[in-house]
Protein backbone atom coordinates (compact mmCIF):
# COMPACT_ATOMS: atom_id res chain seq x y z
CA UNK A 1 0.00 0.00 0.00
CA UNK A 2 2.90 2.19 0.70
CA UNK A 3 4.93 1.94 -1.86
CA UNK A 4 1.70 3.05 -4.57
CA UNK A 5 1.53 6.46 -2.86
CA UNK A 6 4.26 8.90 -3.24
CA UNK A 7 7.00 9.41 -0.99
CA UNK A 8 5.58 11.93 2.27
CA UNK A 9 1.47 11.41 1.57
CA UNK A 10 0.60 10.50 4.89
CA UNK A 11 3.16 13.27 7.07
CA UNK A 12 2.22 16.32 4.21
CA UNK A 13 0.58 19.29 5.78
CA UNK A 14 -2.37 21.92 4.84
CA UNK A 15 -1.44 25.40 4.87
CA UNK A 16 -2.88 28.00 6.92
CA UNK A 17 -4.21 29.89 4.03
CA UNK A 18 -6.54 27.09 3.12
CA UNK A 19 -8.41 26.85 6.04
CA UNK A 20 -9.14 30.75 5.99
CA UNK A 21 -10.13 30.24 1.91
CA UNK A 22 -12.54 27.65 3.12
CA UNK A 23 -13.90 30.04 6.06
CA UNK A 24 -14.81 33.20 3.21
CA UNK A 25 -16.18 30.39 0.91
CA UNK A 26 -18.50 28.91 3.79
CA UNK A 27 -19.21 32.85 4.34
CA UNK A 28 -20.03 33.96 1.05
CA UNK A 29 -22.36 30.69 0.03
CA UNK A 30 -24.26 31.85 3.24
CA UNK A 31 -24.80 35.41 2.25
CA UNK A 32 -25.94 34.14 -0.94
CA UNK A 33 -28.41 31.80 0.74
CA UNK A 34 -29.29 34.79 3.00
CA UNK A 35 -29.99 37.23 -0.43
CA UNK A 36 -32.00 34.56 -2.70
CA UNK A 37 -34.26 32.53 -0.08
CA UNK A 38 -37.52 33.25 0.95
CA UNK A 39 -38.25 31.05 3.54
CA UNK A 40 -37.68 32.31 7.36
CA UNK A 41 -36.60 29.48 9.09
CA UNK A 42 -34.11 29.00 5.73
CA UNK A 43 -32.84 32.20 5.80
CA UNK A 44 -32.43 31.99 9.94
CA UNK A 45 -30.11 28.48 9.28
CA UNK A 46 -27.68 30.50 6.41
CA UNK A 47 -27.30 33.18 9.28
CA UNK A 48 -26.03 30.47 11.31
CA UNK A 49 -23.89 28.79 8.51
CA UNK A 50 -22.02 32.34 8.50
CA UNK A 51 -21.69 32.47 12.29
CA UNK A 52 -19.77 28.49 11.74
CA UNK A 53 -17.50 30.39 8.93
CA UNK A 54 -16.53 33.07 11.45
CA UNK A 55 -15.66 30.26 14.10
CA UNK A 56 -13.32 28.35 11.81
CA UNK A 57 -11.31 32.10 11.12
CA UNK A 58 -11.00 32.32 14.80
CA UNK A 59 -10.34 28.58 15.35
CA UNK A 60 -7.51 29.04 12.55
CA UNK A 61 -6.04 32.02 14.13
CA UNK A 62 -5.61 30.87 17.60
CA UNK A 63 -3.67 27.93 15.97
CA UNK A 64 -1.29 30.45 13.88
CA UNK A 65 -0.82 32.58 17.11
CA UNK A 66 -0.60 29.58 19.14
CA UNK A 67 -3.02 30.92 21.73
CA UNK A 68 -6.30 30.04 23.24
CA UNK A 69 -8.04 33.51 22.98
CA UNK A 70 -9.68 32.79 19.42
CA UNK A 71 -11.01 29.74 20.77
CA UNK A 72 -12.34 32.02 23.92
CA UNK A 73 -14.21 34.50 21.09
CA UNK A 74 -15.71 31.57 19.05
CA UNK A 75 -16.89 30.09 22.20
CA UNK A 76 -18.83 33.47 22.93
CA UNK A 77 -20.07 33.59 19.81
CA UNK A 78 -21.51 29.93 20.12
CA UNK A 79 -23.13 31.12 23.40
CA UNK A 80 -24.95 34.11 21.59
CA UNK A 81 -25.53 32.03 18.84
CA UNK A 82 -27.43 29.82 20.54
CA UNK A 83 -29.71 32.99 22.60
CA UNK A 84 -30.18 34.10 19.33
CA UNK A 85 -31.82 30.93 18.09
CA UNK A 86 -33.87 30.60 20.88
CA UNK A 87 -35.13 34.47 20.71
CA UNK A 88 -35.71 34.12 16.92
CA UNK A 89 -37.42 30.86 16.72
CA UNK A 90 -39.81 32.30 19.36
CA UNK A 91 -40.13 35.46 16.37
CA UNK A 92 -40.78 33.56 13.86
CA UNK A 93 -43.56 31.39 15.83
CA UNK A 94 -45.43 34.96 16.75
CA UNK A 95 -45.14 36.04 13.05
CA UNK A 96 -46.34 32.53 12.12
CA UNK A 97 -48.85 32.88 14.57
CA UNK A 98 -50.39 36.30 13.95
CA UNK A 99 -49.61 36.59 9.75
CA UNK A 100 -49.80 32.30 9.11
CA UNK A 101 -47.12 32.63 6.02
CA UNK A 102 -43.13 32.23 6.29
CA UNK A 103 -42.44 33.84 3.22
CA UNK A 104 -40.75 37.11 4.07
CA UNK A 105 -41.77 38.93 1.07
CA UNK A 106 -45.51 38.65 1.92
CA UNK A 107 -44.42 39.91 5.64
CA UNK A 108 -44.09 43.37 4.30
CA UNK A 109 -46.67 45.77 6.53
CA UNK A 110 -43.73 48.05 7.76
CA UNK A 111 -43.54 48.76 4.13
CA UNK A 112 -46.71 50.27 3.18
CA UNK B 1 -3.08 12.17 6.71
CA UNK B 2 -3.88 15.73 7.18
CA UNK B 3 -4.77 16.93 3.57
CA UNK B 4 -6.72 13.88 2.95
CA UNK B 5 -9.37 14.98 6.57
CA UNK B 6 -9.10 18.39 5.47
CA UNK B 7 -10.00 18.32 1.69
CA UNK B 8 -12.62 15.26 2.30
CA UNK B 9 -14.24 17.04 5.36
CA UNK B 10 -14.05 20.74 3.65
CA UNK B 11 -15.12 19.43 0.71
CA UNK B 12 -18.21 17.62 2.75
CA UNK B 13 -18.74 21.12 4.15
CA UNK B 14 -18.57 23.07 0.90
CA UNK B 15 -21.37 21.01 -0.60
CA UNK B 16 -23.36 20.69 2.91
CA UNK B 17 -23.48 24.55 2.70
CA UNK B 18 -24.37 24.90 -1.21
CA UNK B 19 -27.44 21.78 -0.74
CA UNK B 20 -28.53 23.92 2.37
CA UNK B 21 -28.85 27.02 -0.22
CA UNK B 22 -30.48 25.21 -2.47
CA UNK B 23 -32.86 22.88 -1.30
CA UNK B 24 -36.47 23.79 -1.25
CA UNK B 25 -37.84 22.17 1.71
CA UNK B 26 -36.73 23.39 5.24
CA UNK B 27 -35.89 20.18 6.61
CA UNK B 28 -33.63 18.96 3.97
CA UNK B 29 -31.68 22.15 4.33
CA UNK B 30 -31.36 22.01 8.24
CA UNK B 31 -29.81 18.29 7.40
CA UNK B 32 -27.72 19.89 5.48
CA UNK B 33 -27.12 22.25 8.02
CA UNK B 34 -26.37 19.31 10.50
CA UNK B 35 -23.86 17.75 7.45
CA UNK B 36 -21.89 21.12 7.65
CA UNK B 37 -21.67 21.39 11.40
CA UNK B 38 -20.34 17.93 11.91
CA UNK B 39 -17.59 18.39 9.03
CA UNK B 40 -16.73 21.74 10.76
CA UNK B 41 -15.97 20.38 14.23
CA UNK B 42 -13.65 17.56 12.50
CA UNK B 43 -11.82 20.63 10.82
CA UNK B 44 -11.62 22.30 14.76
CA UNK B 45 -10.17 19.18 15.69
CA UNK B 46 -7.46 19.33 13.15
CA UNK B 47 -6.52 23.01 14.27
CA UNK B 48 -6.20 21.57 17.81
CA UNK B 49 -9.28 23.11 19.32
CA UNK B 50 -10.51 19.73 21.08
CA UNK B 51 -12.86 21.89 23.28
CA UNK B 52 -14.60 23.73 20.55
CA UNK B 53 -15.44 20.62 18.56
CA UNK B 54 -17.02 19.14 21.22
CA UNK B 55 -18.85 22.46 22.29
CA UNK B 56 -19.20 21.98 18.28
CA UNK B 57 -21.33 18.96 17.96
CA UNK B 58 -23.28 19.34 21.70
CA UNK B 59 -24.42 22.80 21.14
CA UNK B 60 -24.73 23.15 17.54
CA UNK B 61 -25.31 20.13 16.20
CA UNK B 62 -27.20 19.24 19.25
CA UNK B 63 -29.53 21.94 20.81
CA UNK B 64 -29.57 24.42 18.10
CA UNK B 65 -30.50 21.89 15.07
CA UNK B 66 -32.88 20.31 17.46
CA UNK B 67 -34.84 23.72 18.15
CA UNK B 68 -34.45 24.55 14.48
CA UNK B 69 -36.27 21.18 13.19
CA UNK B 70 -38.54 21.51 16.23
CA UNK B 71 -39.77 24.39 14.84
CA UNK B 72 -39.93 23.62 11.07
CA UNK B 73 -42.38 20.41 12.17
CA UNK B 74 -44.33 22.53 15.04
CA UNK B 75 -44.98 24.95 12.08
CA UNK B 76 -45.49 22.31 8.96
CA UNK B 77 -43.10 24.21 7.16
CA UNK B 78 -43.74 22.91 3.62
CA UNK B 79 -41.92 23.75 0.15
CA UNK B 80 -40.83 27.40 -0.28
CA UNK B 81 -43.10 28.83 -3.23
CA UNK B 82 -41.13 30.53 -6.05
CA UNK B 83 -41.01 34.68 -5.14
CA UNK B 84 -43.23 36.74 -7.25
CA UNK B 85 -41.32 39.87 -6.89
CA UNK B 86 -37.51 39.54 -7.87
CA UNK B 87 -35.83 42.47 -5.89
CA UNK B 88 -32.30 44.24 -6.33
CA UNK B 89 -30.62 41.49 -4.34
CA UNK B 90 -31.94 38.87 -6.62
CA UNK B 91 -29.56 40.67 -9.86
CA UNK B 92 -26.96 42.26 -8.21
CA UNK B 93 -26.45 39.30 -5.07
CA UNK B 94 -24.40 36.68 -6.50
CA UNK B 95 -21.83 39.29 -8.17
CA UNK B 96 -21.31 40.89 -5.22
CA UNK B 97 -20.94 37.96 -3.30
CA UNK B 98 -18.37 36.97 -6.29
CA UNK B 99 -16.46 39.75 -5.51
CA UNK B 100 -16.48 39.51 -1.69
CA UNK B 101 -14.54 36.29 -2.46
CA UNK B 102 -12.24 37.23 -4.56
CA UNK B 103 -11.26 40.17 -2.64
CA UNK B 104 -11.60 38.18 1.02
CA UNK B 105 -9.07 35.63 -0.87
CA UNK B 106 -6.74 37.65 -2.12
CA UNK B 107 -6.36 39.56 0.90
CA UNK B 108 -6.08 35.86 2.98
CA UNK B 109 -2.84 35.35 0.24
CA UNK B 110 -1.37 38.78 0.50
CA UNK B 111 -1.24 39.33 4.01
CA UNK B 112 -1.16 35.79 5.34
CA UNK B 113 1.99 34.95 3.60
CA UNK B 114 4.08 33.90 7.14
CA UNK B 115 1.40 31.86 7.79
CA UNK B 116 2.10 28.42 9.77
CA UNK B 117 1.73 24.78 8.59
CA UNK B 118 -1.30 23.29 9.76
CA UNK B 119 -0.36 20.01 11.71
CA UNK B 120 -2.64 17.80 13.55
CA UNK B 121 -1.24 17.80 17.30
CA UNK B 122 1.44 20.72 16.42
CA UNK B 123 -1.10 22.92 19.41
CA UNK B 124 -2.33 21.23 22.26
CA UNK B 125 -3.61 24.76 23.95
CA UNK B 126 -7.12 24.08 23.08
CA UNK B 127 -7.99 21.22 25.45
CA UNK B 128 -11.13 21.57 28.48
CA UNK B 129 -8.52 22.62 30.95
CA UNK B 130 -6.47 25.54 28.57
CA UNK B 131 -9.81 26.95 27.86
CA UNK B 132 -11.58 26.24 31.13
CA UNK B 133 -8.30 28.53 32.63
CA UNK B 134 -8.62 31.27 30.18
CA UNK B 135 -12.56 31.23 30.60
CA UNK B 136 -11.97 31.92 34.58
CA UNK B 137 -9.29 33.96 35.02
CA UNK B 138 -8.79 36.48 31.58
CA UNK B 139 -12.58 36.53 30.78
CA UNK B 140 -14.08 36.24 33.67
CA UNK B 141 -16.19 39.30 33.28
CA UNK B 142 -17.57 38.29 29.79
CA UNK B 143 -18.03 35.17 30.47
CA UNK B 144 -20.58 35.99 33.86
CA UNK B 145 -22.10 38.95 31.52
CA UNK B 146 -22.85 35.98 29.33
CA UNK B 147 -25.13 34.34 31.86
CA UNK B 148 -26.87 37.30 31.96
CA UNK B 149 -27.43 37.55 27.94
CA UNK B 150 -28.64 33.47 28.40
CA UNK B 151 -31.40 34.30 31.00
CA UNK B 152 -32.56 37.19 29.13
CA UNK B 153 -32.71 34.87 26.04
CA UNK B 154 -34.51 32.71 27.96
CA UNK B 155 -37.54 35.35 29.72
CA UNK B 156 -37.69 37.13 25.92
CA UNK B 157 -38.00 32.93 24.24
CA UNK B 158 -40.57 32.11 26.87
CA UNK B 159 -42.50 36.04 26.87
CA UNK B 160 -42.69 35.83 22.45
CA UNK B 161 -43.95 32.18 22.73
CA UNK B 162 -46.51 31.88 25.27
CA UNK B 163 -50.09 31.62 23.91
CA UNK B 164 -52.27 34.24 25.18
CA UNK B 165 -54.93 33.67 27.49
CA UNK B 166 -57.87 35.60 28.16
Amino acid sequence: MSQLLPPGFFTATVPLNAYLILSAILFAIGACGFLFRKNIITIYMCIELMLNAVNLSFVTFSYQFGKVDGQIYSFFVMVVAAAEAAVGLAIILTIFRNRGTLQIDEIDSLKN
Amino acid sequence: MDVILFTFFGLVAIVGAVSLVIQKHPISSALSLVSVMVALSVLFLLLGAEFIAAAQLVVYSGAIMVLFVFVIMLLNAGAERESRKAGLAQFLGLPLTAVLLVFASYVITQSMSNAKAVKFGAFTGGGPREVGWALFTQYLLPFEVTSILILVAIAGAVVLARKEID
